[in-house]
């Protein structure tokens, strides 16, 4: 399953890659792309564990900057 | 200063009430202790990057802008420049501030550009009243009412009304396009000047509006090397330039403390270990790659934004990418470079028969059928027939048709069918498909029906050969002699005829064997679905509506104009530069500043510099590429 999130906060380009980067490496995610420009999340992975991921994958953008967050 | 955010304001406040400290603090005399005159300031500008430092720390982030910032300039304040510390800071902030008004204005820019989705469909209940409605929740087959000045909101066919519509959202074309009864229209575009009643063809889900969008939305997504490499870049640089400006500072540090004065290498010689701290300093003031991180992903964006308001639809800042390294393109024929409708180009009466009455005669004779050659014969007679004229037809199957018209015995049809009246049918010169006459069994001479090229067909191929592309081919179905004189008329150099589907594949690997640069397919997305993904660029042209079409290609076309083609070509290009300026920009007065700074040449203001200052440069560069210049 594959869906976007808007982000509010997102404000430097360079932690948008480095979440981006973190959330690649949670167990299950198959594809995963944060926009700087867009303000967007793509994450895609599997529909039983999807919630649970995009738990893990919001506690890794707030790892890399504290102040962002993923609007669901 | 309207458009900036609270925060953004309350930013801008900050900078001009500490900047005005600062000059303060360097003026009065020295009442106070320096470090308490400019802590002052230092703490007003700084304390929400000491703030985000401190916590990104304990979250782990230690190669964090904020932290690094921080450090920086906290080192400065302890090694006694307090000006120079709050001048980066204040710097810095000016720079940051700069830089979030631009990315989001240009972000807003870009948004405005693809702002086509219809917020509300007006839909028809069964009293005849209407209702507002969310196009999503609008289900197929139902009657929606759009006012003048409204967006279509969904895809549908005119049931009442007629308008025209400006398309401009879509395609990039300016001149409006008329709709009447029985047509279909598409959402997106902008009903201009009647009232129409529409029946929903589509859901929303599957409506152009929502496919365009979706495709756009998608486009950044998929990064370019360009992209790619930044991204691997920035992982890398920033620990890099931290463990160097570690170094810079241990290793003199320590080799001052250990070795005696008398026997200290010439680079020593002189230097104190707050010196050696300094220029690490202004390494870490460097170390963010931010400049790049955001102005190669906002070129491509641009780009593919300004493509998207001439009706070029790129999927990808790879594709981008790809087009702007393409020397090698090839054209499908038909419905590509021509119009994909068979017109009559020619008639040839043989003696004295008048090439009217000819013309009329096959008309009349072929008029009970669909075939586009009956649909071309009619179109061209300058008045409607009457069909009462035709008595007795009877259709001889793949030859032709006899009937009787105004009671003259008639045969329409190809040469076979010239056999059978047992007459002698004249060739022509002219390429094309013919259709023979015989009138009371006298030959009566034969018209050509064939496809034109579009208007803009050799223009398009004349921009492409100047645009720098090498070799321009056109692959095709039809037999030698249209595609030869089809080839001759748009100057074209190489064409291959009389290719089925799996020929058009095969030749396609043979020229992407060939070629050094990319290459790039363009076709009508019909039937050409398997070369569309097998070249590097697959270009889809006339896609409003073709679904097939949005799903193979990488680049779709909204309208039917080849010259697009050349447009988008451009766009690719001057992409391309802006992102490859912006990169060797900023590495180069990155590397030069650190070079200067290992050296003790470069102030730290110079770093600041490096870093912000050339973030904001590379940013109102990268906005360039939203716009393009319109050649039609």
């Amino acid at each position: 399953m594959k869906k976007r999130f808007a982000m509010k906060n997102l404000d430097c380009a360079n932690c948008a890659a480095k979440m981006e980067a973190a959330i690649g490496k949670i167990d299950g995610v198959q594809s995963v792309s944060v926009n700087f420009l867009t303000q967007k999340l793509t994450l895609e992975a599997p529909e039983d564990r999807f919630d649970e991921i995009l738990e893990l994958a919001a506690a890794a953008c707030k790892k890399v900057d504290a102040d962002c967050q993923v609007v669901r | 200063m309207q458009s900036l955010s609270k925060s953004q304001r309350l930013t801008l406040l900050r900078i001009l009430l500490s900047a005005v400290l600062l000059i303060l603090a360097g003026l009065l005399p020295p009442v106070w202790h320096p470090f308490v005159l400019y802590l002052i300031p230092y703490a007003l500008i700084g304390w929400d990057i000491l703030w985000k430092a401190v916590r990104n720390i304990l979250h782990g982030q230690v190669f964090d802008e904020n932290f690094l910032m921080a450090l920086a300039t906290v080192g400065a304040f302890f090694t006694g420049e307090y000006a120079e510390a709050v001048f980066v800071m204040l710097f810095y902030q000016v720079g940051e501030l700069f830089q979030d008004y631009a990315v989001g204005k240009s972000r807003k820019s870009i948004a405005a550009l693809m702002d086509i989705r219809p917020d509300v469909a007006h839909l028809e209940q069964t009293d005849g009243s209407l209702a507002e409605t969310d196009p999503e929740d609008v289900a197929v087959g139902s009657v929606i009412v759009v006012k003048p000045g409204e967006r279509v909101p969904l895809d549908g066919m005119v049931m009442e009304g007629a308008s025209s519509l400006d398309t401009a959202a879509l395609t990039g074309e300016s001149v409006p396009r008329d709709v009447a009864v029985g047509d279909n229209v598409f959402s997106g575009c902008i009903n201009q000047t009647g009232l129409l009643r529409l029946q929903v063809t589509k859901p929303y889900g599957e409506s152009t509006v929502a496919r365009v969008l979706e495709l756009v939305e998608n486009a950044s997504e998929k990064k370019s090397r360009s992209e790619q490499f930044i991204t691997r870049f920035a992982r890398y640089y920033t620990p890099v330039v931290v463990l160097a400006a570690a170094a810079l500072f241990a290793i003199p540090s320590l080799l001052l403390w250990l070795l005696p004065a008398a026997s200290l290498p010439a680079f020593l010689a002189g230097t104190t270990w707050t010196g050696w701290l300094h220029r690490a300093l202004v390494f870490l003031v460097i170390s963010c790659p931010c400049a790049l991180v955001i102005s190669v992903p906002l070129s491509f964006f641009g780009g593919i934004g300004g493509a998207g308001k001439c009706g070029i639809l790129i999927k990808g800042g790879n594709y981008l990418e790809a087009l702007a390294k393409a020397d090698t393109v090839i054209f499908d024929k038909t419905g590509t470079l021509t119009e994909g409708v068979f017109s009559v180009t020619a008639v040839h009466p043989e003696g004295d028969f008048d090439p009217k009455t000819l013309l009329e005669y096959a008309a009349l004779a072929e008029s009970w059928s669909d075939h586009p050659i009956s649909q071309s014969l009619k179109a061209a007679c300058d008045k409607s027939l009457d069909p009462a004229r035709v008595t007795e037809t009877e259709e001889i199957a793949g030859m032709g048709v006899r009937a009787t018209v105004d009671g003259r015995h008639i045969a329409v049809g190809n040469s076979r069918l010239m056999e059978r009246e047992r007459v002698m049918a004249v060739p022509c010169e002219l390429p094309g498909t013919l259709v023979h006459v015989t009138v009371e069994g006298f030959y009566a001479g034969h018209i050509v029906i064939s496809d034109r090229p579009k208007a803009d067909a050799a223009t398009a191929i004349a921009g492409l050969q100047r645009a720098g592309v090498k070799r321009v081919v056109m692959l095709t179905g039809d037999t030698k002699e249209v595609a030869g004189a089809m080839a001759s008329a748009l100057h074209i150099q190489e064409y291959h005829a009389e290719l089925l589907p799996a020929d058009k594949v095969a030749w396609t690997e043979r020229i992407l064997a060939e070629s050094q640069g990319k290459v790039v397919f363009v076709g009508d997305g019909i039937n050409d679905a398997p070369v569309l993904t097998r070249a590097d660029i697959g270009i889809a042209m006339g896609a409003m509506g073709a679904d097939a079409a949005i799903e193979a290609a990488d680049v779709v076309l909204m309208d039917d104009r080849p010259t697009k083609i050349v447009t988008a070509m451009t766009i690719a290009r001057k992409t391309v530069t802006i992102v490859r300026e912006n990169i060797w920009f900023a590495l180069g007065v990155k590397a030069l500043v650190l070079v200067l700074g290992a050296l003790n040449l470069a102030s730290m203001w110079a770093a600041v510099f490096a870093d912000v200052g050339v973030a904001v440069i590379a940013i109102l560069n990268a906005m360039r590429a939203l716009h393009v210049k319109k050649e039609h």
